[in-house]
């Protein structure tokens, strides 16, 4: 693929990045009008990018099984146009957000210092824009800087957003956290570089499929070599980071209770789908089903690990944003089921129970859209004067706004897996491709998990619904973000009624069927060439 | 009307009239009584159009009147109903209860009607959808979609402990319930894994693969799908939840949770876990049906010693339940046969015992034995009442409760799996039941009048709404007990289909001494054919591969003949 052939198909993330620096620059006139304009902008630019990706999927230049080895032009629509969809709904959450947080928009005079309208915008569209560009890597050194592409921005939306100082305190701890798994993971590319000698993903998966051939011929178990697992694992524990998993969650709580409760539906979504996006590319690499035991055993351990601890801490949390973080912790959790199981059948015609990938990807859409919901709830509501954040703050909220306790139920509901919102469909795709792949020991510990996440959720409906109100609460003046909120309970219904559409899409996302054709025959020359000499 | 739309408006009419009542204007709750009213009585007579328009002496004991309609095709889930004898007697049981509960809550609810009529509603689509589904995830939906509304209703129009008791019951059968669902996606795998990859939920396609499965995993499903029902039925030693359930609900909500949803976990036993894992259950029968007995009679003596009448009908429901599960696994038609009755009639008569003891509680704001006796001169349709359904629910000859407990017994004492010793110690529990009911009804109709100070010389007895609530009860009581032979015979042919495996297991193992499982004759191993129907259909009487010592009916069951 030629340099102009390549850009040709990254339109939606060009058109993306323009906006965002146009953005910024929009956010520096001195005209208030103008400056006020650039969150409509931003919804423009998305709108615009989500039209030429669905374009993109009527061009006969997109066969729907182009698949270069881990990302197929399937699997980068719908990592696109679920990161926009949700994404739009995230940014008419945040649309509001410069208001509160006072971005040097007093009458008195244009301040250019003080202005920071475009900048939150800018970054917020950078931040998406890097987690598309995930899905569309080839090589190494892209998809580290489209993680960090993700995730720079994000550092600096929770340290700008909140008048208060634990917004910047939570800034810095995500930073510096964030800047030690990049280490990380940056570490294990290298050591993958050292063990394959190429950062092209062609070229990496040639060499990874010649390890574990060789080894066959030589009658061992199939396993890549040392520096190449190594150099796996450490890039997987970096992106535990992104998603909040296991060994690296340690920051969630405090980073998601520090950012505005706007931020923290961004975090808990684009970095997380960045992450998921990129583990699955990286495995990719390896080839489904996953051939490495060891890499299937640590993912296990690492699901499992992430869901009790998630759902764990979540049970002995009083503050609601840091309940949705830990819970947040949790549902990577779920998604590594997902992983684990991988694909059982490397096939076109795959059932989706028999494709974890799909799982994963249908799961981080429906978690998308009903966590989104949850947080836009809190955001509207203020307790003297202040972000609601408490189980207190959200006492009988039905009583007083019946609206957004349904918005509120819907979502809790929808996120502990009750059926049939649309979170009970997803958990039905990831614990089905889990028992397909024959991992009835996930599905079990995933079952224990829903049990013990139904106590915090219900509590969260509880006191929503049951208790007497908290006259000290009340509602924020949001008309952007109440749509918000409304529309993500509106999407969470309809999906889950018909969520048939968006598991056939996710399923053919995840395919990955390989080349026939050309790759295996080229592998089965290299596989010969090699076991020549060892059998002499 | 077409009748093909018959059950699914039985399940949508109350679900989006529940759901619309969000929008009736606010504080006008006789407009909201009578709309509740009037909806489950439309339903009402839709199930009774669908009573008239069912076959009940179909010899094959098959699904009719079924629906289908694509849901999640790619998930081989759809929305597919149907009903046979069985489940449409427990829909009419929860269609029959409806308007009654609705009309007994009249003055009961004060506060935020609104929402307690949705809920009921709601509740009303769930527990309709369970009988009716045909599609495992769907009957699932429907399972848990009844916790909803009945945690609202305990939280929120319930007494004192209301909070706990919501929270209890809820996260108590939602943990049980989701190893139900674990087991449900084992047993649909294990059928795809047998049919090329192509999943699909449809019950029985589902049922005939499963009992191929080898005996160690049917162990496994049995275990996953008894966590969950043991749980709902409640069997003792899970029953913990339900007493607190009970007493905090509101009237309306006692009513329905022991008159249906008891049966949920009853009827999944019967509909899932005896077709789908025979073997196991052969295996493991008498263990269920001793932990049942050990129910009857821990339940029958914690009765005894109870002081509060809403406790004490609520622990006698996990009694009376402990006679349903034996009923169920000792296998053979008088047992199963009995237990369905005994679902029904429990459901009926427990459901009057909480609407009466509601109106005692309205009335005196008690439900203290010490502080009530001798009503029965204060208030005498009450008592007369009263004394018609405990009899019932002791099991007086000619009255309901009576078929279930004999039938269930003998079905214990002839059965090939249980035996007499499991019949005597049960019986036991007849007994103790006798005991404890007819304590409370001497000292609280009976004996010198005493009421609490507060009330007394104050209170009225029934009115004619209240009498107009229990007449109907007390009709079916009577009719049901009379009459029950009809609703028994049409009901054979399917229990027979659903314990047919777990019956020519029982007879193989009495033939051959040798552990069953080896070398077991499994049905010739054919591909089931999707839900969508297919050309190459054919039925297969699996009773030809059973051993003829067996009076199984039929088990018919269609599959595609292998090309």
């Amino acid at each position: 693929m030629t340099m102009w052939e390549k850009v040709n198909t990254l339109w939606p993330e060009i058109i993306l990045l323009a906006t965002a620096f146009g953005v910024i620059l929009i956010g520096l006139a001195p005209q208030r009008s103008v400056r006020r304009s650039v969150s409509w902008l931003s919804a423009l630019g998305m709108l615009v990018a989500g039209g030429v990706a669905v374009a993109y999927l009527f061009s006969p230049d997109h066969a729907l099984d182009d698949g270069a080895a881990g990302s197929g032009f399937a699997f980068q629509s719908f990592v696109r146009l679920g990161v926009l969809g949700v994404g739009l709904l995230l940014l008419l959450t945040a649309a509001e957000l410069p208001d509160e947080y006072g971005a040097g928009e007093s009458d008195t005079g244009f301040d250019p210092s003080r202005v920071s309208r475009g900048e939150f915008f800018g970054f917020f569209l950078l931040s998406i824009t890097g987690a598309m560009l995930c899905a569309a890597a080839d090589d190494l050194i892209w998809l580290f800087l489209a993680l960090e592409l993700t995730s720079l921005p994000t550092y600096v939306m929770v340290a700008t957003t909140r008048r208060k100082t634990v917004a910047p305190e939570a800034g810095v701890k995500y930073f510096f956290l964030g800047a030690f798994a990049a280490a990380v993971f940056l570490y294990g590319f290298a050591l993958i570089y050292g063990a394959t000698g190429a950062t092209g993903f062609a070229e990496i998966s040639d060499q990874f499929r010649l390890m574990l051939a060789a080894d066959s011929v030589t009658a061992r178990a199939g396993e890549l070599s040392g520096m190449a697992l190594l150099g796996l694992v450490l890039a997987i524990a970096g992106i535990c980071f992104k998603i909040a998993a296991f060994p690296m969650h340690v920051y969630a709580a405090d980073v998601y209770q520090g950012a505005a409760t706007p931020v923290t539906a961004f975090l808990a979504f684009v970095p997380k789908t960045a992450g998921f996006v990129t583990l699955i590319v990286l495995l990719g690499l390896v080839g489904w089903p996953l051939q490495s035991p060891t890499l299937i055993a640590l993912l296990g351990v690492l699901a499992v690990a992430t869901m009790f601890l998630g759902n764990t801490l979540a049970l002995l949390q009083h503050n609601v944003k840091r309940v949705l973080a830990y819970s947040s912790v949790a549902h990577s959790g779920y998604m590594l089921i997902g992983l684990t199981a991988g694909i059982t059948i490397v096939d076109a015609e795959v059932s989706p129970l028999e494709n974890g990938l799909g799982a994963v990807l249908f799961y981080l859409v429906a978690y998308g859209v009903m966590n989104l919901g949850a947080f836009a709830v809190l955001g509207l509501l203020k307790a003297a004067g202040e972000e609601a954040e408490t189980f207190d703050d959200l006492r009988g909220l039905v009583r007083r706004e019946p609206v957004l306790a349904t918005v509120m139920a819907v979502c809790a509901l929808s996120l502990a897996g009750f059926p049939p919102v649309i979170g009970f469909w997803g958990k039905v795709y990831l614990f089905g491709s889990a028992i397909s792949a024959e991992m009835i020991w996930l599905v079990i510990f995933g079952v224990i998990n829903s049990a013990i996440a139904a106590v915090y959720y219900l509590r969260i409906v509880g006191v929503c619904f049951l208790s007497d109100p908290d006259q000290r609460v009340e509602r924020a003046v949001r008309p952007v973000r109440s749509v918000a909120a409304v529309a993500s309970a509106v999407l969470v219904v309809v999906l889950s009624l018909a969520a048939n559409p968006l598991m056939k899409a996710a399923n053919q996302a995840a395919r990955f069927a390989p080349d026939p054709d050309h790759q295996v025959a080229q592998l089965d020359d290299r596989v010969t060439e090699v076991s020549k000499p060892d059998a002499q | 009307m077409n009748e093909i739309f018959l059950l699914p408006m039985l399940v949508l009419i109350p679900l989006v009239c529940g759901l619309a009542m969000a929008w009736l204007p606010p504080r006008r709750d006789e407009l909201v009584r009578y709309t509740a009213f009037g909806v489950t009585l439309g339903v009402f007579v839709l199930s009774l159009a669908a009573a008239m328009s069912f076959d009940w002496s179909d010899p094959h004991g098959k699904m009719q009147m079924i629906y289908r309609a694509p849901w999640i095709d790619s998930l081989g889930i759809g929305f597919h109903l149907g009903v046979d004898a069985i489940s449409l007697s427990l829909v009419l049981l929860t269609t029959f209860l409806m308007p009654i509960t609705v009309l007994g809550s009249f003055g009961d609810v004060k506060q935020r009607s609104k929402e307690f009529y949705l809920w009921l509603l709601v509740l009303q689509a769930a527990m309709t959808g369970v009988f009716l589904a045909q599609d495992l995830i769907l009957f699932y939906i429907c399972f848990e979609l009844t916790l909803v509304p009945l945690y609202f209703l305990i939280g929120i129009w319930g007494s004192s402990q209301r909070l706990w008791a919501a929270k209890k019951f809820f996260i108590y059968t939602l943990s049980g319930s989701l190893f139900t669902f674990a087991g449900v996606l084992y047993v649909a795998w294990y059928h795809a894994s047998r049919d090329d990859g192509a999943w699909t939920f449809d019950i029985a396609a589902l049922t005939a693969t499963a009992l191929q499965m080898p005996s160690g995993m049917q162990a496994f499903v049995l275990a996953a799908l008894m966590a969950g029902f043991a749980i709902k039925v409640p069997l003792f030693p899970v029953h913990t939840w339900l007493p607190l359930a009970h007493t905090e609900a509101p009237t309306s909500g006692s009513v329905l949770l022991a008159g249906v949803l008891l049966k949920l976990g009853t009827y999944g036993l019967l509909r899932f876990a005896i077709p789908m894992a025979p073997e196991a259950v052969v295996q493991y029968a008498p263990c269920i049906a001793g932990v049942a007995t050990l129910g009857i009679l821990y339940a029958a003596l914690v009765c005894w010693v109870q002081d509060d009448i809403k406790k004490l009908v609520a622990y006698s429901s996990v009694s009376h339940l402990g006679f349903c599960v034996l009923g169920m696994f000792a296998l053979n038609p008088q047992g199963v046969g009995g237990s369905v009755m005994y679902m029904i009639n429990h459901g009926i008569s427990t459901g009057a015992l909480f609407l009466c003891v509601g109106m005692i509680y309205r009335r005196y704001h008690t439900r203290e034995m010490d502080r009530l006796s001798g009503l029965g001169k204060r208030l005498p349709i009450w008592s007369t009442f009263m004394v018609i359904f405990c009899l019932a629910s002791v099991g007086l000859p000619g009255l309901n409760g009576f078929v279930g407990e004999f039938l269930t017994l003998l079905g214990a004492y002839t059965s090939d799996v249980l035996g007499v010793g499991f019949a005597a110690v049960a019986a036991l529990g007849l007994i103790l039941a006798a005991i404890y009911i007819l304590y409370m009804v001497g000292r609280v109709i009976f004996g010198p009048l005493r009421e609490p100070a507060a009330y007394a010389g104050q209170v009225k007895d029934l009115d004619a709404r209240e009498i107009a609530v229990l007449t109907p009860l007390a009709i079916a009581c009577l009719v049901l007990g009379l009459f029950p032979t009809p609703l028994l015979r049409s009901m054979e042919p399917e229990i027979a289909n659903l314990t047919g495996a777990a019956n020519r297991i029982v007879a193989e193992q009495s033939n051959r001494p040798s552990p069953f499982g080896a070398g077991d004759p499994a049905p010739q191993v054919l591909r089931h054919s999707r839900a969508g129907g297919n050309p190459g259909r054919e039925s297969v009487d699996l009773r030809s591969t059973a051993k003829p010592c067996v009076s199984v009916h039929s088990t018919r069951i269609d599959v595609e003949v292998a090309p």
